[in-house]
């Protein structure tokens, strides 16, 4: 698969942090690429670094094999965490004022349908909610027909419902062939919709890959949990990795039904235990040592 | 409520604070306001009013007359007698007197500073004073003061109007959005002057036409020389704003930088009053601005019917403004803070 965009040895030093450090990645055309980390990781300045918003102390971004230049300003698609839009410009105003800019042109009456705004087109831009204004702002960034497009922390501050109609917009994108490159914290956000994740740290990369792989190849237990007022007794005995977090014990176990057995003999009762799958979270936290929103 | 009130207080008190462009700037403002304003009219006997004395000398003996030794009047040499005509009658003289035997004045029949200049030579001299006809037409202060007024409307437009919009779009992110388009900065910054130009040419055009049409203003010259002028004034002063706002992030600096150059306009760019009797220091720095020029050559046009060759340093005086202001604010641009 052809490499649509890879960022070269990218580094960026602010007069007292370094918040990109000598970072290299590729992403490959078609994928849904997820940079994930906590906040002041470095995963906004690299992005905003490979968009050509903020220049880099060194290292060069590569767009389709060649430096991105014009050609990527012309095909990329940019949607910032904060993104003020003109005053008293409707909807439609907007979106015609944006594709203006670009020699490219998607078709508008499809984004509008996509991106649910066939309603709201005559509304000024100041009187939408939150989901309605994300939902601008992603119809914003396919006006040129993009091939690829950035969307940084696109659902932060969405309620539930509007996060996961997001969602669903952008498995339409990506369904279309347009290669995504999404910065979140959300790590459920990051399993449903990235091929690929890489969570960063610091300005660098610590750990990059297919999230169910990268999973696969950390983990081979699951996870139980328990209300810690339901146990009785001392689990000190039991032979596995036991976190206690906010109330909640938990349990890490190769062989679940050996464990249960091992647990009814400490605990009350087991009608609120629940297991889970190894996730995300659990993977930031075994390679940082901390909550990835701490 | 007290509470909620004091901590709202507070936050903005803290926010002023530590926002320290802004800090600073409302600091040296006023500083830089006090310091100039009590130089340039520094003395303590700021004139009120400017007097021509018509004779053939270079400087006036103030011991030929008690009058010309009276306070807060200016008095200048006047030495061609129909300037001199033509200076009352455009208030840029209040009065011209002529100290020969007998002595005699001259006076603008329309000039509020005029009829009070008059009264205090009319008692300076008991009346004993003759009372010249000025050849040629006297015009009304309202005819005289009109380019100031769309003058300076036309500066504050196109420096607010522009540079305080384009802090704006950068606080709140914006023009970072525009930078991530195809859209070069030269692209931007054209666009904002062009959508300036036709808004303030426009607004400028209409308050013209109804004073023509409601008070009657005089106007002498050509309509399309005054556009010239009306055009090339408000790209100078756009382009003034853009280089402002290059790099500005706080509205409130961009608020202080934009009054900096407002009011030295407004005070020294003859808006309200002419400038005849200023010293020859003040007229050059006056000269440094765009409004002066832009009044001037309006002035000339639509009170003595000038052509486009009598204001053409006037426009090259502008248009090499626009040239320095638009290119500099290119290359200072930035569509974000650093």
């Amino acid at each position: 698969m052809q490499i649509a965009l890879e960022a070269r040895h990218l580094v960026k030093q602010y007069p007292d942090v370094l918040a990109v450090d000598d970072l290299s990645f590729q992403v490959r055309q078609g994928i849904c690429f997820g940079l994930l980390g906590p906040n002041g990781a470095g995963k906004t300045t690299t992005v905003e670094i490979m968009e050509g918003v903020t220049p880099a102390s060194s290292g060069e971004v590569w767009y389709f094999g060649e430096p991105a230049g014009k050609k990527f300003r012309q095909e990329a698609g940019i949607q910032f965490q904060n993104t003020a839009l003109q005053d008293f410009l409707t909807v439609r105003e907007t979106l015609d004022m944006f594709q203006t800019l670009y020699d490219r042109k998607a078709d508008i009456p499809h984004i509008i349908e996509e991106c649910s705004l066939g309603e709201l087109l005559e509304r000024d831009n100041r009187k939408l909610s939150g989901g309605q204004r994300q939902r601008l702002l992603l119809a914003v960034a396919l006006v040129n027909k993009p091939r690829l497009v950035f969307l940084d922390e696109p659902t932060t501050g969405l309620d539930p419902q509007a996060r996961r109609n997001f969602w669903d917009l952008v498995q339409q994108i990506r369904s279309e062939g347009t290669t995504i490159i999404l910065t979140t914290h959300y790590m459920d956000e990051a399993q449903i919709l990235c091929d690929e994740i890489a969570i960063m740290e610091s300005g660098k990369i610590i750990a990059q890959g297919n999230p169910d792989e990268l999973l696969r190849k950390q983990y081979r237990n699951v996870v139980i949990e328990l209300p810690l007022e339901d146990v009785s007794g001392d689990l000190s005995n039991l032979q596995h990795r036991i976190l206690e977090t906010q109330g909640i014990i938990e349990i890490e176990s190769d062989d679940v039904n050996k464990t249960l057995q091992e647990l009814a003999i400490h605990v009350h009762g087991l009608n609120r235990l629940k297991i889970r799958q190894r996730n995300l979270e659990d993977l930031f936290l075994d390679l940082t040592g901390h909550s990835l929103r701490a | 409520m007290f509470q909620r009130i004091f901590a709202i207080f507070r936050a903005r008190n803290i926010e002023f604070v530590r926002d320290r462009s802004s800090l600073g700037w409302n600091i040296i403002m006023p500083v830089v306001l006090m310091v100039g304003l009590s130089f340039i009219f520094s003395g303590g006997d700021r004139a009120e009013y400017t007097i021509g004395v018509l004779h053939s000398g270079e400087t006036i003996d103030e011991t030929a007359h008690p009058f010309l030794r009276t306070r807060y009047i200016d008095f200048v040499v006047v030495n061609d007698e129909s300037e001199g005509f033509r200076k009352v009658g455009r208030h840029q003289l209040d009065l011209l007197v002529q100290l020969d035997n007998p002595p005699r004045y001259w006076v603008n029949p329309d000039s509020p500073k005029g009829y009070f200049a008059e009264l205090a030579l009319l008692q300076a001299f008991d009346g004993q004073i003759e009372k010249g006809q000025i050849s040629g037409e006297a015009i009304r202060y309202v005819d005289w003061v009109l380019p100031g007024i769309l003058g300076m409307n036309m500066m504050f437009s196109c420096l607010f109007g522009v540079g305080y919009v384009i802090v704006r779009y950068r606080k709140n992110g914006f023009l970072k959005r525009l930078r991530a388009t195809p859209l070069r900065s030269i692209e931007f910054i054209v666009a904002q002057v062009a959508s300036r130009l036709v808004l303030i040419l426009s607004i400028t055009a209409f308050v013209f036409v109804g004073t023509k049409f409601f008070l009657g203003t005089r106007f002498e010259g050509s309509y399309l020389v005054l556009l010239l002028i009306a055009f090339v004034g408000a790209t100078a002063l756009i382009s003034m704003g853009l280089l402002i706002a290059a790099r500005v992030t706080s509205e409130e600096l961009a608020g202080g930088l934009l009054n900096l150059v407002t009011w030295p306009m407004m005070m020294l760019s003859g808006v309200w009053f002419s400038l005849e009797a200023a010293d020859d220091w003040v007229r050059q720095v006056a000269a440094v601005f765009p409004l002066t020029h832009i009044l001037n050559a309006a002035r000339a046009v639509m009170l003595d019917g000038a052509g486009l060759a009598d204001v053409a340093p006037q426009i090259l005086a502008l248009v090499a403004m626009s040239a320095v202001f638009l290119a500099l604010g290119a290359v200072m641009f930035r569509w974000h803070p650093r």
